[in-house]
């Protein structure tokens, strides 16, 4: 019987076959944590040791497998996160698992660079793992405990999801991007409308799509509650794994036409609007012809994250402020994704256009996004941002707003001060 | 195993942003104070009202967003002996299972702020002696069944070794 991308991988994994449904203990490729998750994660695994002599947590399954990424809170702000971050240290010394430094990058922009391969078994201790989806990886995010047991074993427990498949036809219009996509399929769906479901991302639109637009649509999945986000590794994938140098590692994944889905979405790409995230919900999505005329005032556009701070991202935000400034009273800071688009920001003179245009340089990390540092509100502020969540107090003051879109709006919305259509420059 | 205690009622979607803020991030290695701030957004005075034992009843998709387990871990530390909700997000489900915390899928339109509430883990119910009420939550998979009869997943590991599905 035909068999969706989740069920391929797992079987192959396995080695026995496997159907949505089914219960399954798999072996782990990359496991993760991140600065915030770690520490109760190596909790987990002392409390795994305590009580038994060849106790489980005594040792690390593989650490050449396990990463420790510090990105959410870098460079440390306070010495309790400092403290955190030396204790990752420690362990990592100790034990050989690999430790990612601050000003490396975020967690899975890294892994899609350098680390995840198509038919890997990802697991993180961070909701946005699903992200290495676009790579055909069967990557999902989970919880500290969960994480430790499988440092600990190499394997973790779960159901094989039922999948939705999203079909997707069409040229995206002027202005119209990938994150405007997903937020459209997220508005579409509900923020429960996937839950526990693997999203696959399918059809022409997407199969032209390059490996930047698929790690946008695979790490939103999960704001629709889904298990993964899946994209069959295709040419495209290939080209990007002989650009990061492991072209070994290709092999390809699709689904099979004859494999079951809980449930198809046919989209038309060519009928998509600019679309906008609004307070306080991920799935509050409206188009931009609804907000446009609001004159929706904002203090500061944040760009970057794991959702849209890539190379890719950051060239089309250069493009359109290319000599030109932010408007006055509307802050841009911008986030690159990981070092190595740091460098080719630098190399490319993206930089110089930016900060000419009266943006901030985060180093490569989450920077705002998680309400810590980097650009936290003031009372009744508003911010334009391309991360992938908007919930009260998300960017740390309660009292603030968070409308999310693509770096292309964020970019034109920074020019202009409100809330502006991309269509109109592009 | 019978629960005893009031109901604290909240909405629909609640993130664990709202659980705990990004702003406490530096306190995530200080569970106890970190709990001081447990649904501060959603609800300020909640810390101030919840005893040892009582519940949460919420609407649907609970616990959406990140997968910090220190979410439903301070819930526990409050005092809080189950969740009731509508819908679970799904790796809030998972890490509420994991640390020994129950989480129940039920109707809970039917609770209302305050009420008194026994659950039956065994039996599978939830009463209100005042206005005789009874519902049922949705029996949970066996897994997680095995999980939280163990008291969670490092306990459940360290017991038998490996998962017990």
């Amino acid at each position: 019987m035909g068999k969706t991308i989740s069920e391929k991988i797992i079987t192959s994994r396995l080695g026995r076959e496997v159907t949505a449904g089914d219960i399954v203990i798999v072996p782990i490729d990359i496991c993760m944590v991140q600065d915030g998750t770690g520490p109760l994660a190596i909790e987990q695994l002392r409390k795994l040791k305590r009580g038994r002599e060849r106790a489980i947590g005594s040792k690390i399954f593989a650490p050449e497998k396990t990463f420790i990424f510090l990105d959410h809170a870098v460079p440390s702000p306070r010495q309790e996160i400092s403290n955190t971050h030396k204790v990752l240290r420690e362990f990592a010394g100790r034990t050989g698992v690999r430790l990612s430094e601050i000003g490396e990058g975020i967690s899975h922009q890294i892994l899609a660079e350098s680390f995840v391969n198509p038919g890997d078994i990802v697991i993180g201790a961070d909701s946005h793992t699903c992200t290495s989806g676009a790579l055909a990886a069967f990557a999902t995010g989970m919880g500290s405990t969960d994480v430790a047991v499988a440092i600990a074993t190499g394997k973790t427990w779960l159901k094989v999801p039922r999948t939705f498949l999203i079909n997707v036809k069409g040229e995206f219009p002027k202005g119209v991007y990938a994150k405007d996509l997903i937020l459209y399929i997220i508005g579409m769906l509900g923020a429960d409308g996937a839950t526990y479901r693997a999203l696959e991302f399918a059809g022409e639109t997407v199969e032209e799509m390059s490996i930047s637009g698929r790690l946008t649509l695979c790490n939103m999945a999960i704001e629709a509650g889904a298990k993964a986000g899946l994209v069959g590794s295709d040419g495209l994938t290939r080209a990007y794994l002989k650009e990061m140098g492991r072209e070994k590692r290709f092999r390809e994944i699709k689904a099979d036409k004859d494999a079951k889905y809980e449930r198809i979405i046919e989209i038309d790409a060519s009928k998509l609007k600019p679309m906008v995230a609004c307070p306080e919900a991920t799935d509050n999505v409206k188009p931009i012809s609804q907000i446009r005329a609001k004159s929706i005032k904002i203090d500061q556009v944040f760009i970057g994250t794991c959702t849209n701070g890539r190379i890719e991202d950051l060239r089309l935000v250069a493009e359109i402020l290319k000599g030109r400034k932010c408007a006055p009273g509307t802050r841009l800071v911008i986030a690159p994704a990981s070092r190595q688009v740091y460098l080719q920001a630098v190399r490319e003179g993206i930089f110089e256009i930016l900060i000419g245009a009266g943006a901030t340089i985060l180093s490569p990390g989450c920077g705002p996004c998680v309400g810590l540092q980097g650009g936290v509100l003031a009372d009744n502020e508003r911010c334009l941002s391309t991360a992938n969540r908007n919930f009260k107090g998300r960017m740390g003051n309660p009292n603030s707003q968070i409308y999310l879109s693509s770096p292309a709006m964020a970019a034109w919305t920074a020019v202009k001060g409100k809330i502006s259509d991309p269509g109109e420059i592009m | 195993m019978i629960l005893k205690g009031k109901a604290h009622k909240f909405g629909d979607n609640i993130s664990t942003d709202l659980i705990a803020p990004g702003r406490y991030f530096h306190l995530r290695n200080n569970l106890p104070e970190l709990a001081k701030h447990t649904l501060e957004d959603a609800d300020s005075e909640f810390i101030k009202k919840v005893k040892p034992g009582d519940f949460i009843v919420a609407g649907k998709n609970f616990g959406l967003g990140s997968s910090r387990e220190h979410a439903p871990t301070i819930i526990k530390l409050c005092g809080i002996s189950a969740i009731l909700a509508k819908s679970f997000a799904r790796i809030f489900f998972r890490n509420a299972i994991n640390i020994g915390l129950p989480v129940l899928e039920c109707e809970t339109e039917k609770i209302a702020q305050g009420d008194e509430l026994e659950i039956d883990l065994i039996k599978g119910t939830i009463r209100n002696r005042k206005k005789r009420l009874e519902l049922r939550f949705r029996p949970l998979p066996r897994v997680m069944v095995n999980i939280l009869q163990d008291g969670g997943l490092v306990e459940h590991i360290r017991k038998h070794g490996s998962f017990k599905l």
